[in-house]
């Protein structure tokens, strides 16, 4: 079936893949999405969107367990509904579905149903999907073209990744989990092992371990969370651990036996001694890889580099007519470093003046509790790049409204290149501070210094009050510490 | 398929312009032919002229806008049956837009020039900075590493949103020298002025000059991009050029003379006469033969080798307010004392309406300078590159000379020769007055 050929077709409609669309329909190109199961993508349906529902019911939950602790009373027991905090996660993720499927239609975006391959440069193919459906879905949209052959003059990839499976520890979607059966649990299980710190593991960590659950984080790394700043990470670590969370650094999943309700962990740590860990259900949390296959690329030629599409910064690949955003196209995977890919992709296609993204610059937000959130280098990596650092540090215990709400415990941490007063990182850890970090990510891409910084006024009382003073610690002039 | 209009090359050397004013407005019809904006360049005001027809659908770079680089894409013309107002939105393409990969070109058109000549591959040395006191955008982190490296923000060419000078605009200034050059393809080809510039920091920033006077005291005018113009080139060649002066003494009792017989038998065009030959078109003129009777001394200094020339293209200074030009009487020694005149009143009247189209007043082989109006006996002039002499004509006076070995009084004009030293020896400029005073002094020579 052919059709009028689009000038941009899409494959993949998560958070990278519909933006781009929704921008290159701005721009007046002819915009086709090809989706095979949800538009919103990961994010939305399965990752950051429904995962914060169900931390702000653990969230809630936590606070009503120390009603005390604000003068107040709860009469009767607190307690949860698993099937209820779950039903109230694929609400939202359900809404912001439709919300897509709505911004799409009102863009004029044509939305293609089902799996696509680059047949060659400038067409694609769309047949049923090949992927196993993970219940519970939602609908398909209204109006969706349906399988065939669709010209378009340019194709952007944005098919996202998947979990990471490591051989000998499958994921059964039963005893072993991934994100998404981790997501939907018919029960909370009473005992929990995570495997892997990253932000999935530790959200998910903290999020069950708020619920009741005795919870074992195995992280094969020295450090949870390794790629934030090793100080924000320690503090991190011994909140998890007063919260009831073990955490296993430099230690190894060697071996999984698989029970009939449980799971039984050999781990072994970074001296070779081994240990035997058991509970009822295991998430596997050990990163993604990039959903490279059956799109046709190895025909086309287009180049990967460990199982990423290899972009210029603008989203080109190495073949003509054929761009790569997102996940797929590499590190940081990341919604928003997606989304932001695209808009770059869309405009170098019209021509308008980008520049390449900045990975530099792009923040990161785990929703664990406490939050911990970042951008740009931490101390040892500006170190390692050669920058003689000036480092402020400001704990939440000397701002006046992380006490009124009842938090004072956190860090606010600045890297600053002490020639220069580049900011060359910043790193948070405690109450909302996911909420704070893009002050930060302001400051960076306008290229302020220390200066700058020290010269804006943060509104009283606030928590951003911190973000103040840990400029000023860096360069001696702190008020409240 | 919108047209985009780029900012021309009005000269083999243009690297910027300056967006004078518009002509047509947005929304404006457009016929081929129709001018539809006015370029200011270094010295004079061009015009663009439509080659397409359409629609003006948008100016992208307003009146006044300065240091514009050629090929900067200006405003949009939509086609015939195009939407005016979806070209206008869609901003279109950058001229000098990434190579895109093939089928982009297909969406993204890469639009045909529309007033503008390709620009001549190589440039000449102009890195014009914008104008001093003038607002410099950039971040603050720039702003300090440039400090830091006592770089002069103003020569730092912006790479970041709406031109704005970031970090990497200046670490590659400091990287490559001082002075980044624009962003144009130019770069590669230009030579000198960078070095110079890096070598020698200003001696005084704006801010301390100013504050040797009491704020209010003055007015403070900008500078347009004329003054700029001059100024840089002139401290180009006094930086540059080895000059060195020869004076001699021309007796004009002759010249005067034949002036007067050549003037009275003027035929009367329209109840005026056709010409009105002046002192100084006969020393364009002697100067002229001059160059051709020393031919050595018809030369341009280039680091690689001597351009001898085979004409003698006299440049002649002509003063203009705010500031001066130098036209250029092409082959000045073949053409008549009368067609010099007539070329000269032409140049001087279009020099100061700043219409002089920059062939006219650029390149030439020597030059000279008049102040002979004011009174003044005597000066020496700065060569204009790529000259390599410039003749200093003062006031023909009265004055007691000795002739014959008695006291008597003649009509002298003293003329002074800047000659380049690297081009014009001390001997062989000294050969060129002469010949230009033996040619002066009988004038008739001239005539045959």
């Amino acid at each position: 079936m052919a059709s009028t050929p689009y000038d941009i077709l899409i494959i993949g409609g998560g958070p990278g893949g519909y933006v781009a669309a929704i921008r290159a329909a701005q721009l007046g190109f002819k915009t086709a999405i090809v989706e095979r199961e949800h538009l919103g993508g990961i994010c939305l349906n399965w990752g950051c969107i429904p995962t914060k529902a169900l931390l702000r019911s653990a969230e809630i939950y936590h606070y009503a367990q120390h009603p005390e602790a604000y003068g107040l009373k709860i009469e009767g027991k607190v307690t949860f509904d698993p099937g209820a905090v779950v039903k109230r996660s694929r609400g939202v993720s359900a809404q912001l579905n439709g919300g897509v499927a709505f911004l799409l239609k009102k863009n004029k975006v044509d939305v293609i149903w089902g799996e696509a391959t680059i047949s060659k440069v400038g067409e694609v193919t769309v047949g049923a999907s090949s992927k196993p459906v993970v219940q519970p879905q939602n609908p398909v949209p209204k109006g969706v073209l349906g399988a065939g052959t669709y010209q378009a003059k340019h194709i952007i990839v944005s098919t996202g990744a998947r979990p990471r499976v490591l051989p000998g520890i499958e994921p059964d979607g039963k005893l072993i989990w991934t994100y998404f059966e981790a997501m939907v649990p018919t029960t909370f299980p009473k005992s929990l092992i995570v495997m892997g710190s990253g932000a999935i593991g530790i959200e998910f960590a903290s999020f069950y371990a708020t619920m009741g659950c005795e919870v074992t984080v195995v992280e094969v790394l020295p450090q949870i969370m390794p790629v934030e700043d090793a100080e924000i990470a320690a503090v991190a670590r011994k909140r998890f651990e007063k919260a009831g969370i073990k955490i296993m650094t430099s230690t190894k999943v060697v071996k999984v036996e698989k029970g009939a309700n449980d799971v039984t962990c050999t781990v072994e740590d970074d001296k070779g001694v081994k240990q035997s860990l058991k509970a009822e259900r295991m998430i596997s949390a050990v990163g993604v890889v990039c959903n490279t296959e059956n799109l046709g690329l190895e025909t086309l030629g287009v180049k990967l580099d460990r199982g990423a599409i290899v972009t210029d910064g603008h989203g080109r690949t190495n073949v003509p007519g054929v761009y790569a955003i997102g996940d797929v196209a590499g590190p940081p995977m990341l919604a928003h470093k997606a989304e932001h890919e695209g808009v770059i992709c869309v405009e170098t296609i019209k021509g308008l003046h980008t520049h390449p993204m900045e990975k530099t610059m792009i923040p990161g937000c785990t929703y664990c509790h406490p939050q911990v959130a970042s951008v740009g280098l931490t101390e040892a990596k500006a170190k390692e790049a050669g920058h003689t650092v000036k480092v402020g540090r400001f704990s939440f215990v000397g701002n006046g409204k992380a006490i009124a709400l009842g938090e004072p415990d956190g860090l606010v941490k600045t890297v600053f290149d002490a020639k220069t007063g580049k900011l060359l990182g910043a790193h948070m850890v405690g109450a909302e501070v996911t909420e704070l970090i893009q002050g930060y990510v302001i400051a960076m891409n306008c290229e302020t210094t220390e200066e700058e910084l020290m010269h804006t006024v943060f509104p009283h009382p606030t928590l951003s009050e911190m973000m103040h003073e840990a400029v000023l610690d860096a360069y001696g002039r702190v008020i409240h510490s | 398929m919108p047209i985009n209009i780029l900012m021309p090359a009005l000269s083999p050397t243009m690297e910027k312009g300056n967006i004078a004013r518009w002509l047509k407005k947005e929304g404006d019809s457009i016929k081929s032919g129709d001018v539809i904006a006015e370029i200011e360049t270094d010295k004079a005001t061009m015009e663009i002229e439509a080659v397409d027809e359409g629609v003006l659908a948008k100016i992208l770079v307003p009146d006044g806008t300065a240091d514009v680089p050629v090929n900067q894409l200006i405003g949009l013309i939509a086609a015939d049956g195009e939407d005016v107002a979806g070209v206008a939105a869609g901003g279109g393409a950058p001229a000098s837009a990434p190579a895109a990969s093939a089928p982009a070109a297909a969406a993204a058109p890469a639009a045909p020039v529309a007033a503008a000549p390709a620009p001549v591959a190589a440039a000449a040395p102009t890195a014009s900075a914008p104008a001093a006191g003038a607002r410099v955008f950039a971040s603050p982190l720039a702003r300090r590493i440039a400090k830091d490296a006592g770089l002069d923000l103003t020569a730092v060419s912006g790479t970041g949103p709406h031109g704005r000078i970031v970090e990497r605009d200046v670490k590659a200034a400091i990287a490559g020298g001082g002075v980044k050059a624009a962003p144009a393809p130019a770069a590669a080809s230009a030579p000198a002025p960078q070095a110079p510039r890096a070598a020698a920091p200003a001696a005084m920033s704006d801010e301390q000059v100013k504050k040797f006077y009491v704020p209010g005291s003055y007015e403070e005018i900008p500078h347009d991009s004329m003054r700029k113009t001059i100024a840089r080139r002139l401290v180009e060649a006094k930086q540059t050029i080895p000059h060195f002066y020869l004076t001699v003494d021309c007796d004009l009792d002759k010249l005067l003379a034949l002036r007067e017989e050549i003037n009275k038998a003027a035929p009367s065009v329209d109840g005026k006469p056709a010409y009105k030959v002046s002192v100084n078109d006969f020393v364009i003129k002697g100067m002229a033969l001059a160059l051709m009777r020393v031919p050595d001394a018809n030369v341009t200094w280039t680091e690689g080798a001597m351009l001898k020339h085979r004409t003698a293209d006299v440049g002649v200074a002509v003063s203009i307010p705010g500031g001066l030009i130098t036209p250029v009487v092409r082959s000045a020694e073949k053409k008549s004392l009368s067609t010099i005149s007539n070329e000269m009143k032409d140049y001087a009247a279009r020099a100061r309406a700043r219409k002089l189209k920059p062939d006219e007043y650029q390149g030439g082989t020597s030059a000279v300078s008049n102040l002979g109006m004011f009174g003044i006996k005597h000066f020496s002039a700065v060569i204009n590159p790529p000259h390599a002499t410039i003749l200093a004509v003062g006031t023909g006076e009265q004055r007691v000379v000795v002739k014959n070995g008695q006291p008597a009084v003649a009509t002298v004009m003293s003329v002074t020769l800047s000659t380049d030293h690297r081009a014009v020896d001390g001997a062989l400029g000294a050969e060129l007055i002469a010949a230009f005073k033996q040619l002066i002094e009988n004038p008739m020579s001239m005539l045959v």
